[in-house]
């Protein structure tokens, strides 16, 4: 038998459900495997490991008492959690030096829902700090390296848990995407990324970043887990006056593997010049193969679509400089003395926030600023709904667009550190889909050739139409080899 | 820089940011190319445009008025960088 971090979430209940095997064995292989390779990975900032088998025991003692996982789907199932979800009783950093020793008071919306399905919730998963970030190289306890190739990023802001998914320390992870930061990992690390609509998802526990752009999603390692782990985490929370009351339909049931028929959208803005040679090809074979399944594949435009990083990068620093006001040094968190409040703030956050944190609270509080606002924040605002709009426009013609999740593949750790710009221009094929508000979903589609690095696929689904991106890329995954290929990490233990 | 300049000294007081006068400076100039680049939202035709503050706006969201457990004062000032006799400390505002 397989290892047992290294099933996916369906194989492993499978297991459980048959008392095959214990919640606890396949706990210890997360924790094993974490203790093999996680010194050189560095995907967990922070691990609880009494914590975790606590849950697996107790998720024992639930099945031996005759708890079935119709009832509680991931009863025993071990998934990691992004560092800016709270969990009740520990550590929440958000990958920054301000939150000091800060230990959570509750539970994220989210978390109750995993708990209550059985999950064993554990480990606080590296990211940039404040989700700032698309290299993971911004968080403020070192960086995450690539499975690939450890001289490389796993992407960001979410690389721990794209990293630690791959590199099967956990069975699924929690993430979060404000612009591509579930999708772009998941693409350069080589697992499935589910970004859920704008509303899908409590956000009730999630530090905010911005507020209008993020959600809460997951890493896992085919598409019929990302399937099951979005309806458990899908549904209208009073605690989150933005989640949308619609009803919750049962995901797994849309993945019939029949694509015929289906309506596949090729944005030509997005087939571009400066679109990485081996990734266009990996497309071009993708969109081959939906065709071979049935699909019907037609060109669709996003004209606004070279405004999308713009437009992102004022109303995400915009959002976020209001957001991040509230950490002041005076509830919780560093706080650094001053001879009156405004220094005691002021020192406080020059001390605790890194330099790309830095850079959008000024850059955010500048175009909010008195006589720029319309210029920037407003403008931005409305650009946001002729982008919002090109998507609506398109989605009448097709079920779901297809495009790369990445223009490159992993790069190089240090590579774009220094050019800030460089490293939002990165985010060119996943910005669009949070201003929009729809569903995105990364799905691995090949590999470069030399060195060999995962490549992703994305596709983008209606306003809560994550049934028929589920229903694309399963198909996809299940006719392709892509999903099953691992990377080399007995070169990584020792 | 075309004309794209930004006082992040002042800024910075705004935000309530210490920076060193080495950050200042490199701030400036990474927001500068920025700034350039956003620029290019001025070409787009927005005129008649509403703005989008949220893509699923939605009103009036209340729920029964009815008392709810919150946190308690210990575990409200369990985080606090310091407190005293169950309240946040914070340094003399008013003279």
């Amino acid at each position: 038998m397989r290892m047992l971090n290294r099933l996916t979430i369906s194989e492993l209940v499978t297991r459980l459900a048959s008392r095959e095997v214990s919640s606890r064995a396949a706990t210890q292989a997360c924790l094993d495997q974490i203790e093999r390779l996680d010194g050189r990975l560095h995907a967990f900032i922070s691990l609880d490991a009494d914590h975790a088998l606590a849950q697996a025991d107790a998720a024992d003692r639930a099945l031996a008492l005759g708890a079935t996982h119709a009832r509680q789907p991931l009863l025993g199932v071990p998934i990691g959690i992004k560092d800016v979800i709270a969990v009740k009783g520990q550590p929440l950093n958000c990958a920054s030096k301000i939150l000091g020793r800060y230990v959570s008071p509750y539970n994220a919306t989210v978390i109750n829902k995993l708990q209550a399905a059985g999950a064993v919730v554990f480990g606080r998963l590296n990211m940039d700090e404040f989700a700032m970030g698309s290299s993971t190289e911004n968080s403020a306890f070192g960086v995450t390296r690539n499975p690939w190739d450890l001289s490389r990023i796993p992407g960001g802001s979410s690389g721990g848990s794209g990293a630690a998914v791959v590199a099967d320390e956990c069975i699924a992870a929690l993430g979060s995407d404000t612009g591509g930061s579930i999708r772009q990992p998941a693409a350069l690390c080589g697992c499935v990324g589910l970004k859920p609509s704008y509303g899908r998802v409590s956000r009730y526990g999630l530090v905010a970043y911005a507020s209008s752009l993020d959600q809460i999603g997951c890493f896992s390692k085919d598409v019929r887990d990302a399937a099951i782990l979005l309806e458990i985490l899908s549904g209208v929370d009073p605690a989150d006056s933005t989640s949308v009351p619609q009803p919750v339909p049962h995901y797994a049931a849309s993945l019939t593997g029949d694509v015929k028929g289906l309506r596949l959208g090729l944005a030509k803005e997005y087939m571009v010049g400066g679109l990485d040679a081996e990734i266009k090809a990996a497309i071009d074979a993708a969109v081959a193969q939906f065709e071979k399944l049935g699909a019907r594949v037609t060109e669709v435009s996003l004209p606004h679509t070279d405004y999308a990083i713009a437009t992102y990068y004022i109303i995400a620093t915009a959002e976020a400089s209001a957001n991040l006001a509230r950490f002041d040094g005076i509830r919780y968190g560093l706080r650094v003395e001053g001879a009156d409040p405004i220094e005691l703030y002021s020192k406080t956050r020059g001390a605790g926030f890194g330099p790309e944190v830095k850079r959008r609270i000024i850059l955010g509080t500048y175009v909010l600023s008195s006589g720029y606002y319309d210029a920037y924040y407003l403008r931005a605002q409305k650009v946001r709904t002729l982008i919002r709009r090109d998507f609506l426009k398109a989605f009448e013609q097709v079920d779901a667009i297809l495009t790369p999740t990445t223009p490159t593949a992993a790069f190089k750790i240090g590579e774009k550190a220094d050019d800030p710009l460089q490293m939002y221009l990165s985010d060119i094929f996943t910005i669009s889909a949070n201003l929009a508000g729809i569903c995105g979903i990364s799905v691995p589609c090949g590999f470069t050739r030399e060195p060999k690095l995962p490549l992703g696929l994305q596709l983008l689904g209606k306003p809560f139409g994550e049934e028929t991106i589920l229903r694309l890329a399963h198909a996809y995954e299940q006719s392709t080899p892509w999903h099953k290929e691992k990377p080399p990490l007995a070169a990584l233990a020792g | 820089m075309a004309g794209v300049d930004i006082d992040v000294k002042y800024v910075a007081h705004l935000a309530r940011l210490a920076l060193s006068p080495e950050e200042e400076q490199k701030i400036g100039a990474q927001l500068a190319s920025v700034l350039e680049y956003i620029e290019k939202l001025k070409e787009v035709d927005v005129s008649g445009v509403e703005p989008t503050a949220h893509a699923f706006p939605l009103v009036n969201v209340t729920r029964p008025d009815e008392v709810r457990h919150g946190l308690t004062n210990e575990e409200a000032l369990r985080n606090a960088p310091a407190q005293s006799n169950g309240l946040f400390l914070v340094p003399k505002i008013v003279e």
